[in-house]
């Protein structure tokens, strides 16, 4: 089954600025897959058109089989939808913004509240739902938005850049909410700028210039994509660099150099070959994350 | 449709929380501006004025100051919530909601027109402290007082839906509704005016709304009753479409 089917998808602002221009995507039921782009390459569009925040110019979307022209609650029934911004009302309580989201979608209140004290002790808010939602810390209001996705039990999930702004302590715990989601069926759709989020947690991924997809295909497809990968080797004391030239090593100080190994190249016969010459290895790490060379040799 | 009976029911209850969250300013403030109303021109002005239709002129202010309160908190209640809902841009709750078109504008206009009417009674129960208020025919009371705020729902609707900033919000309350509320017959009958401004007076919708109240009040009316309340079905009508045009095509609320 298909989650999101969208065809030759246009949009041109009355400003005249062309923000997507004629895209195709397929995102499978089940499937984690990330929309990858730059600031102002399309994402936010291409996901408030899904959502209904935005009309869009010409092209066809169907959610889980639903087209947005002729059936766009059955579609919206199924998904739920986490901005980027804070988009609640501040001076509401937390439980009652929960509820309320789950009453819109034409939930009964008896079971609008079930559904929300659910959702609010899974995001960890249940003890708050009486605070309004001003008193939050910018965490717990991510984590707000979250739960309100959640109350209706939508079967796809689109984040706009959820992470973006917060702690690393809250984004780990995110990516792991999330998986943990996506194991039990849920399809998430996210749009992000950070790489790393994407190779952590992504199955698949596009990626975005310009309003138009320059790449579509899983992530580990995406990572066989580099040719070359720099890597920071970390040794506890510094020896001459004989007999691995090939890897064009470069030294950084008294305990790092770098070296560049081709895609048919194995790190580890670098690393025996680097222990025979009797180095003595604290650290290895790529330089860059892979999607991150990838992704800037598109842009 | 229980589905959207539902959104609609969460929609008003929300309303209706907000009402009662910010009382000091959804119901408190109308209550002071007529008291003072009554005690400025109804006491202090009103003494010297001479009964009308044989009612004394404290009385005949009764119901246009009750209506003018129900106008207010009728269309302030609709664009303040409605434009605050926009810029905290928690209006997408709606969007992203299945929920029609109607049921957004029912719900917000209910919680204008309950406003209006908790105001408006409130203020009633205020001027037993300054009259003895005669009801004549509660029945034509009740249907203008909730169609007239119906009226000034909708029309806060539309320009919640238009307003960019807060100025856009104050401008059609303060530049037309205030001026067209004063001259509608709020404080005089316009058979007191030369027959210009009578004609003049006319073209004022106001005046058939604030008239069409105080004949359910004392049994007299300076325009005709029936066309009166013609004209409130057909602007409640109208302004219905509009509105619902409005969100279908996303004016103001999508990019």
């Amino acid at each position: 089954m298909v989650a999101i089917e969208i065809n030759n998808l246009v949009k041109t602002y009355k400003t005249g600025t062309k923000a997507v221009k004629g895209v195709d995507l397929t995102v499978a039921q089940g499937d984690f897959f990330a929309l990858l782009g730059a600031n102002g390459a399309g994402k936010t569009t291409i996901i408030s058109i899904l959502i209904g925040l935005v009309n869009k110019t010409s092209g066809t979307v169907k959610i889980f089989g639903h087209d947005i022209d002729r059936e766009f609650d059955q579609a919206k029934r199924l998904m739920g939808v986490v901005p980027q911004e804070f988009n609640f009302n501040m001076f509401e309580r937390v439980g009652d913004i929960v509820t309320i989201q789950a009453g819109f979608f034409g939930i009964d209140r008896t079971n609008a509240l079930k559904s929300s004290e659910e959702v609010l002790k899974k995001v960890g808010l249940w003890e708050k739902r009486t605070a309004m939602a001003r008193t939050l810390s910018g965490g717990m209001k991510r984590r707000l938005m979250i739960a309100r996705a959640l109350v209706h039990k939508p079967r796809m999930l689109i984040l706009d850049e959820p992470t973006a702004g917060v702690d690393v302590q809250l984004r780990f715990g995110m990516w792991d909410y999330l998986r943990e989601l996506n194991s039990q069926g849920v399809t998430v759709l996210l749009t992000t700028h950070y790489l790393e989020e994407v190779q952590q947690m992504c199955r698949n991924a596009a990626i975005i210039k310009e309003g138009e997809i320059v790449r579509l295909d899983s992530v580990r497809n995406l990572n066989k994509l580099i040719k070359q990968e720099t890597y920071v080797i970390a040794v506890k004391k510094m020896q001459p660099l004989s007999g691995i030239e090939s890897y064009h090593p470069v030294v950084v100080d008294e305990h790092t150099f770098e070296v560049n190994l081709n895609r048919d190249e194995q790190l580890n016969d670098l690393l025996i070959k680097l222990m025979e010459h009797g180095f003595d290895i604290t650290d290895v790490h790529p330089k860059e994350q892979r999607l991150e060379k990838l992704f800037l040799s598109l842009l | 449709m229980k589905e959207q009976w539902i959104a609609f029911q969460t929609l008003v209850r929300k309303e209706i929380i907000r009402i009662l969250r910010i009382w000091t300013q959804t119901l408190l403030p109308p209550l002071v501006t007529q008291a003072l109303y009554f005690i400025i021109f109804g006491k202090f002005i009103g003494s010297q004025v001479k009964a009308i239709h044989g009612v004394s002129y404290m009385s005949f202010i009764v119901p246009g100051i009750v209506m003018m309160a129900v106008i207010n908190s009728a269309y302030g209640n609709v664009v303040s919530s409605f434009f605050g809902a926009k810029f905290q841009r928690n209006i997408e709750e709606m969007l992203v909601a299945p929920m029609k078109e109607w049921v957004i504008v029912a719900g917000f206009i209910c919680g204008g027109i309950i406003r209006g009417l908790v105001v408006g009674a409130l203020v009633f129960l205020m001027s037993c402290f300054f009259t003895h208020p005669t009801v004549y025919q509660i029945s034509i009371v009740m249907v203008f007082m909730i169609l007239t705020a119906a009226v000034f729902s909708l029309a806060a609707l539309i320009n919640g839906i238009f307003a960019r900033n807060f100025d856009e919000v104050a401008i059609f309350q303060n530049f037309i509704l205030v001026p067209l509320i004063y001259l509608g017959g709020v404080f005089y009958s316009i058979l007191s005016l030369p027959p210009t401004w009578q004609n003049f007076s006319k073209l004022n919708p106001l005046l058939y709304m604030v008239n069409g109240f105080r004949y359910g009040f004392f049994g007299f009316s300076d325009v005709s009753v029936p066309f009166s309340t013609a004209l409130l079905i057909v602007l409640t009508v109208v302004l219905w479409q509009v509105n619902i045009w409005l969100l279908k095509k996303g004016i103001g609320i999508k990019n």
